[in-house]
């Protein structure tokens, strides 16, 4: 706990690290900007996600390595980088999705102040205060669309039906679905179109109510339309849930995200950290001469 | 009630947000039920393990006592000459099941002539034109798995043995390849539907004409399918019995036969013969199975 007070941050006033310094960019989650010092312990208001010295292999194959990095509470931060360079890898350690497919992560992951490969953590407890949305749409196809909506609310144990009805709606209105959905909640979810049916996977995974949102290139598969929807939604949402998005597009990096982490593979083709910071700062002047040619090689 | 994560955000706003409010009251709702249920749904996962631990042995055992029991009645009958020889008469020591191997063996080739080819020719027709057709050819094949193989044995017998009033391997060929049909024709579809629709339109797309898709991408693609499963519908005709009853001339001319024969005679030599050639019967659809799974792996390296 109190290791954690000395690494991070969330409303990053540490401005001692330059990693850890990260300010709300102008006009934008002053909320969250002004007066952070006075924050009580940032794991008690929305935690921040913090990755110290994080390494992942499969195998004998090192997929990111050394990764330290803190990700804000209520702020969008955009992992960029090339394929294969480890980014997913990152966003699957923070929710243990590595548990289920071989992969091993050493150093530290931690949810607020919470060690999430902690001896005592349940990783299902954990996971409930964690939302995920994938890189394709995948709605269940055997559920209607509401059914989806609140399947999260029932593999943790919520039995209430008034309650369920309840959080569903009010996770249709958080993903801006409600109103296209409202009188077709009992179809099934196949039936939406490719940007709906990722919005539902959205309303999905907030109707947990998730400290943190972990996005894998959710727009990869939308037309621009459905991107722009998905991108205002993640505008919309960060105020109130901590996001990490991986995205290949750099233009949506430099739209959506407050903070950017740019990873890079390395001479031995092992991702690796390059630079972390505010995205306006990092876009502007880059502090690393690798991270400048691959965002001025995709940017400019 | 201050420390809650939306009350701080409100507070920090000029008035309080009633929706941060009620997002907040949800956030404890899902927390609170997920610790609480936590315990609950551990126990109905490990007592769910625990019935599939206790069913695979339970599905495993009569396997393993099968297998035993053959090897143990039927090894000590077996040997090169049981293999090499042909059967002796009653009493008449040193004889082998080499006619009844080498019947089987014709029976069997015949049937995989007939039915291979057939069952790809009718997957890739049910593949590539859907529609009324291909869905009552598929109903079909589905009825005619499950027609029992001792009604092919006497249709056969009807069609064939009757007709030109002599048993033949031939007849017992077509009776084992009837019942084999089905099964390929299944598992030849299954094997091809799982090449993508995105590969056959790159085939397509590239001025191919949809024979050759057909078979430089959709067969080519489903091959180790295909193979695994006709090796395995293969397996399953060498071990039939009933489509041979009425085809087959005599009963030493085929490995099923002469162990139901031998088995159901009072003599213990016969008996030691029908188990000694239930064990050659056992290994021989092991190694086919074993090859088809080989098949499989092998192809399915190639192509990664």
């Amino acid at each position: 706990m109190k290791r954690h007070d000395e690494v991070t941050d969330p409303a990053g006033n540490h401005s001692t690290d330059s990693r850890a310094h990260v300010e709300g960019r102008p006009g934008r989650l002053a909320k969250e900007s002004k007066a952070p010092a006075d924050r009580p312990d940032p794991g008690a208001h929305g935690a921040a996600v913090t990755l110290e010295d994080v390494s992942i292999s499969f195998g004998d194959h090192i997929a990111v390595r050394n990764v330290t990095l803190q990700m804000p509470a209520h702020q969008v931060t955009a992992l960029v980088g090339p394929s294969g360079c480890g980014k997913t890898s990152v966003l699957r350690a923070v929710n243990r999705l590595h548990d289920h497919t071989g992969g091993a992560v050493r150093g530290t992951v931690r949810l607020g102040s919470l060690d999430v490969y902690g001896p005592d953590v349940q990783p299902e407890v954990l996971r409930s205060r964690i939302g995920m949305v994938f890189q394709r749409p995948n709605p269940f196809p055997t559920m209607s669309i509401f059914d989806n909506v609140i399947s999260g609310l029932r593999f943790n144990g919520v039995r209430n039906k008034r309650l369920l009805r309840e959080m569903g709606i009010a996770a249709l209105h958080n993903a801006a679905l409600w109103d296209i959905v409202k009188d077709r909640l009992s179809q099934p979810a196949v039936r939406l179109s490719g940007g709906q049916q990722q919005r539902l996977c959205i309303a999905r995974a907030l109707a947990i109510e998730p400290e943190v949102l972990l996005m894998d290139e959710p727009c990869s598969a939308l037309d621009p339309v459905a991107t722009a929807k998905i991108e205002d939604l993640i505008r919309h949402l960060s105020g109130e849930v901590t996001i990490a998005l991986v995205t290949h597009n750099m233009f949506q990096a430099a739209r959506v995200s407050d903070n950017v982490a740019v990873f890079l593979l390395g001479d031995d083709r092992v991702g690796e950290l390059v630079e972390v910071g505010p995205t306006d700062r990092v876009f502007d002047t880059p502090n690393d001469a690798r991270t400048k040619a691959y965002v001025t090689g995709h940017v400019g | 009630m201050s420390t809650l994560p939306s009350m701080q955000v409100a507070l920090d706003g000029a008035m309080p947000d009633m929706g941060l409010v009620e997002a907040a009251r949800r956030r404890l709702v899902v927390r609170d039920s997920a610790r609480r249920s936590i315990g609950r749904r551990r126990a109905a996962g490990r007592a769910m393990q625990a019935i599939c631990l206790i069913a695979v042995p339970i599905g495993v055992a009569p396997l393993v006592a099968l297998v035993i029991a053959t090897v143990s009645k039927g090894a000590g009958a077996v040997n090169i000459g049981f293999l090499l020889h042909a059967p002796t008469p009653e009493g008449v020591p040193g004889g082998g099941i080499s006619t009844a191997i080498i019947g089987s063996g014709e029976i069997v080739a015949y049937a995989i002539g007939l039915a291979v080819p057939m069952g790809l020719f009718i997957a890739l027709f049910l593949f590539e034109r859907p529609g009324g057709i291909a869905s009552a050819v598929r109903f079909s094949a589905d009825v005619l798995s499950g027609v029992p193989s001792i009604v092919i044995g006497i249709f056969t017998y009807a069609v064939f043995v009757e007709r030109f009033h002599h048993f033949s391997d031939l007849a017992a060929g077509f009776a084992l390849g009837v019942l084999m049909l089905p099964i390929m024709v299944r598992a030849n579809e299954e094997a091809m539907r799982t090449v993508s629709v995105d590969l056959w339109e790159a085939g397509v797309s590239l001025g191919a004409r949809r024979s050759r898709v057909a078979r430089s991408i959709v067969l080519r693609g489903a091959l180790p399918g295909v193979v695994t499963g006709n090796l395995l519908a293969v397996a399953r005709g060498v071990g039939e019995t009933a489509p041979l009853l009425f085809t087959v001339a005599s009963p030493t001319f085929a490995m099923t036969l002469l162990i139901f024969n031998d088995a159901t005679e009072p003599f213990p030599d016969a008996q030691q013969t029908a188990w000694g050639t239930a064990l050659v019967l056992l290994a021989l659809v092991l190694i086919l199975s074993v090859c088809a799974r080989t098949v499989a792996w092998t192809l399915n390296r190639k192509t990664r």
